[in-house]
């Protein structure tokens, strides 16, 4: 097969995450599925007749892929107006893994915005292990509280991590945390020297972060960030995803912050 | 030189009419250089006579012209706008269609049309090293691009070692040409002379002479159905070997990946982003520059969508486009930057290779002339200025 053709999927589920964003729940149409996925991991999915994009997989559960979808170019529109049953094309695996934290680490997971969803297929296989780990802290971030993700996963994930969330714009009635993310930092009980960290979110978001944990003694292979670019292939071939030396949808999205601090030191503008 | 022990033979002028001849026999298209709006182009030949005999070219730092040479040489220009991959890279592929059924479900068809079979004549040393980086770049990793590999695996290869280099060509410099170096693969390879003192044309035996030797079993195999003579190739040698001493251009190709890993601050870049139209001139010239984007193409039942791919240059605004943040690189500055140090930097961490053959397309067909053997030469200037500056306190 064209490394280039997608696979049938059907969307088995479709749940209103916000105003703008939908996630997609698949599942294989034919006869043969795609290769297992692993949390970090995308697929370039495509909606017929409109073109394609790459999406992280924010729920990898046996067969069934989840993808969350925020409505911001035409593709992803027309990914999120499909409904139940509909057809989507997809393509994968691709790209590098949330490698799976050490026995006995303190998990920290920090996200911003809609970079909880590629973070969330290691939230669960996280929690679905909690005893082999030390503690396990989810931090997100979001502009405002309409912005929050899986709001129907908090109670489980709350019941087994300590979850906490900030926003940049409080409404009335909001009791959470305001302001950065990185404010969470100080409240979250990590022991650095042994903290796994996952972060991903806006660039700006992530550096900050990573150098607050750098701060804090984490070492900074132990600080793993997801990078996006723009990208046409996947596959390696198209060039849209140059970041210096790497191809991110080859060599990333998931980079060692060792690694990555050097692709984003340079400003590209 | 390219050390292959093969015999060397010789064809006159009808010898490399047989050979098109032979190609076309085979079932190959036969690509060659030919004479087309002002340039020497690369396009079908139906035969031999429509190579450019006795035309040559001049190309400058934004100028390329076609003039009349004294003797019938076929070979006697570098680079023209063209490049190979051209069709081993189609600039437009449809890389399948998708048919959508009343129940909505959608079948994706592959193209399953077999590929062209082609035969490249007249691949200049320098192309055919960018062939060989292409090679890596879209078949050498995990995932192997069907479009360019099923071309490229049928392609017959008839390299023409260069013995006429143009003002800005650095083949010599960059260790592509102006022969063929060790390793090269390919299946037949020529070296064209003339003898000037000759009346022109075959009738007066004062036509172009052609060297040859095969680099393979196919080669082998066309050469033998060829009218040729023993030669010692001597004459042959001497003119590629004079060749590159007429180099027009030089580029220091010392450690140019560390140096372009440490210009990116470069004050260099503001001048040359002063000058860059942005227009994409020299990604679509360059035989290696490999980009694509890709467009999805609906009829007018909404049913039938068709997924294209094509060139996309890094000049484009749209090439680095993310969502939310817009283009990733928004300057001249940055995308000028871009293209060059991944050219000749990060091309080697990615695909373990430089990207630059040396051909010099990019100088003759930029707009403005933008000589990036004058812009690297510059960068290394600054550079070294940099490292030059005294610590402080020093006496």
């Amino acid at each position: 097969m064209h490394p280039m053709t997608p696979a049938p999927y059907r969307v088995l589920a479709r749940h209103r995450e916000t105003a703008d964003t939908v996630t997609l729940d698949l599942v294989p149409a034919g006869a043969a599925p795609l290769r297992p996925f692993r949390p970090g991991q995308y697929a370039m999915l495509y909606a017929f007749g409109t073109g394609e994009i790459p999406l992280s997989t924010s729920r990898i559960d046996g067969a069934v892929l989840g993808h969350t979808v925020r409505a911001v170019g035409k593709v992803s529109e027309a990914l999120c107006r499909a409904e139940r049953g509909d057809w989507v094309g997809s393509r994968g695996p691709y790209g590098t893994v949330w490698q799976t934290p050490p026995a006995g680490s303190d998990v920290l997971i920090v996200s911003g915005g809609i970079g909880l969803a590629p973070l969330r297929p290691l939230i669960e296989e996280v929690l679905d292990r909690v005893g082999e780990f030390g503690t396990v802290s989810v931090l997100t971030g979001y502009r405002d509280p309409g912005d929050q993700l899986f709001l129907h996963d908090l109670p489980r994930w709350c019941s087994r991590a300590d979850v906490r969330t900030t926003v940049d714009r409080p409404e009335p009635g909001w009791r959470g945390a305001v302001g950065l993310v990185t404010g969470l930092l100080d409240r979250a009980d990590f022991r650095p020297e042994h903290c796994a960290a996952y972060l991903c979110g806006p660039e700006v978001m992530m550096r900050a972060t990573a150098r607050e944990l750098l701060r804090r003694g984490v070492a900074a292979e132990r600080i793993r960030v997801s990078l996006e670019r723009n990208m046409r292939c996947a596959t390696a071939w198209c060039g849209h995803c140059q970041l210096g030396p790497v191809l991110v949808c080859r060599d990333g999205p998931v980079f060692g912050w060792d690694h990555a601090e050097g692709l984003l030191s340079t400003p590209e503008r | 030189m390219d050390t292959t022990t093969a015999p060397l033979v010789e064809l006159d002028e009808q010898g490399l009419a047989a050979l098109v001849e032979a190609l076309r026999q085979r079932g190959y298209t036969v690509i060659g250089p030919t004479v087309r709006d002002g340039a020497i182009v690369l396009a079908e030949l139906a035969s031999a006579e429509e190579l450019p005999y006795g035309w040559g070219m001049a190309a400058e730092a934004g100028t390329y012209r076609l003039h009349r040479r004294q003797d019938r040489a076929a070979f006697a220009h570098s680079a023209g706008p063209q490049s190979w991959k051209t069709f081993l890279h189609p600039p437009r592929a449809r890389l399948w269609q998708a048919a959508r059924a009343e129940d909505g479900t959608v079948t994706v068809r592959e193209d399953d049309d077999p590929p062209p079979r082609y035969a490249f004549l007249g691949v200049r040393p320098c192309d055919l090293r960018a062939i060989a980086v292409q090679d890596r770049v879209l078949t050498g990793g995990a995932y192997a691009d069907p479009v360019y590999g099923s071309r490229r695996a049928g392609a017959f290869v008839v390299v023409a070692e260069c013995t006429e280099p143009s003002a800005v060509c650095f083949c010599a410099s960059m260790g592509t040409g102006p022969g063929l170096p060790q390793g090269s693969s390919y299946d037949l390879a020529l070296t064209e002379t003339v003898e000037p003192w000759r009346s022109p044309g075959p009738e007066a035996g004062g036509g172009p002479r052609y060297t040859v030797r095969a680099g393979s079993p196919d080669g082998e195999d066309v050469l033998a159905a060829l009218p040729t003579r023993p030669t010692d190739g001597e004459h042959a040698r001497r003119a590629v070997a004079e060749a590159a001493g007429r180099m027009g251009r030089t580029m220091d190709p010392t450690d140019l990946r560390a140096l372009m890993a440490g210009t990116m601050t470069a004050e260099r870049w503001d001048q040359v982003a002063n000058r860059c139209l942005t227009c994409g001139n020299c990604t679509m010239v360059c035989p290696t520059c490999f980009c694509t984007t890709t467009e999805e193409t609906t009829d007018l039942t909404g049913d039938h969508a068709e997924r294209w791919r094509r060139w996309d240059s890094c000049f484009d605004l749209d090439f680095s486009h993310v969502h939310g943040t817009g283009p990733v690189r928004s300057s001249a500055r940055s995308r000028y930057r871009q293209w060059l140090t991944h050219k000749l930097g990060t091309w080697h961490d990615q695909f373990g290779s430089s990207g630059c053959v040396g051909c010099g397309r990019c100088i003759a067909w930029c707009p403005v002339g933008i000589d990036l053997t004058e812009e690297v030469a510059a960068l290394r200037a600054e550079a070294a200025a940099s490292e030059a500056v005294p610590p402080e306190g020093a006496p």
